[in-house]
């Protein structure tokens, strides 16, 4: 492999690192205004490592809507990673301990830094180590700073955290929306959780919603083999 | 909360792992595949509908959708991450503060 494309995976991964450490900043924020304390709120950035459940996960502590539903929906969040690690596995060939890290590196950042590197193999791997690794280090280090600052504030509810909160999910769904049938999912999913909210407790709409995901899935599924 | 921040973490990080260990038939199939796709989409979806008109099981109509508003702009002006947050945030906090908007 040429150094210079080694030097611009390199530069390329730094640049998204610091992209992400900074949703960390408000994640951090976010989380203790929502009643973590700021180990809690570091031990989710360390240990559960993936932004959507992540925050998910503090959403749904911060309105109310029971442990049992935030663990749950992070759980069904964090689901597409296992689909990432099954496509990264034949191109890392991990082993051992070096499958062990490997596999909490696996993120939506460093499987698509992978996959944009497919040729030779060695770069795609470089690539997918680098990226997770700057991310992890700048990940924990925003989420501490942001944890730190909002505790540090105090009155989270005078800085309009609930609607940060809501603004920093639909910034990690937009990329998503792709195409018309994700549009249709995503309509329809908000449409659900909304029409529960007022049936079912807090935390549980949000969980129904992913019935949505379900039935598009396996009927579209159906509709093109027929 | 911690056992919920363990119980959640610990599952996130086997669902990583998990990826490495099965034989990849089994979550090959077309699917399983496209449910896990839609998955994201459908739950970013209807946490950002709860997060914005939820307070507890009733809806409401309060500063959060005037910050929504604001951020759904910012996102298609391909505003950054953190500034999209932050303009959601000062946008709710503002109205309150002006009292416009509870």
């Amino acid at each position: 492999m040429q150094e210079t494309s080694r030097r611009q995976i390199h530069a390329k991964a730094v640049s998204i690192a610091v992209a992400t450490g900074a949703y960390a900043l408000s994640f951090g924020a976010i989380s203790v205004s929502t009643g973590l304390d700021v180990w809690q709120t570091q031990a989710l950035s360390l240990l559960m490592f993936t932004g959507a459940s992540q925050f998910a996960f503090v959403g749904i502590v911060g309105a109310g809507g029971g442990l049992v539903a935030a663990v749950l929906t992070a759980w069904l969040l964090g689901a597409r990673n296992s689909m990432y690690a099954v496509g990264l596995s034949p191109i890392l060939d991990l082993r051992g301990v070096r499958r062990l890290i490997g596999a909490q590196a696996t993120i939506d950042e460093s499987t698509a830094m992978a996959l944009a590197h497919p040729e030779p193999r060695e770069s795609s791997r470089y690539a997918f180590w680098m990226t997770g690794l700057w991310i992890y280090v700048l990940w924990n280090l925003g989420t501490l700073i942001g944890a730190l600052s909002a505790e540090a504030i105090g009155d989270p509810s005078v800085l309009g955290l609930d609607a940060a909160t809501a603004a920093a999910l639909l910034a990690l769904l937009w990329p998503r929306l792709k195409d018309r049938q994700m549009w249709a999912v995503a309509l329809a999913a908000a449409g659900v959780a909304v029409v529960l909210t007022p049936v079912l407790q807090p935390g549980l709409p949000v969980l129904a919603a992913a019935l949505v995901a379900l039935a598009a899935g396996t009927l579209s599924g159906r509709r093109r083999t027929t | 909360m911690w056992i919920a921040v363990l119980a959640g973490s610990l599952g996130c990080y086997l669902e990583k792992l998990l990826g490495y260990l099965l034989p990849p038939a089994m979550l090959e199939n077309p699917t399983t595949r496209r449910v896990f796709g839609l998955m994201p989409v459908a739950l970013l979806a209807a946490l950002v509908a709860v997060q914005t008109f939820a307070s507890g099981t009733s809806l409401t109509l309060d500063a959060r959708v005037a910050g929504l508003a604001v951020a759904i702009v910012a996102l298609l002006l391909r505003a950054p991450f953190l500034a999209v947050v932050i303009l959601a945030g000062v946008t709710a906090a503002g109205l309150r503060a002006l009292g416009w908007a509870s």
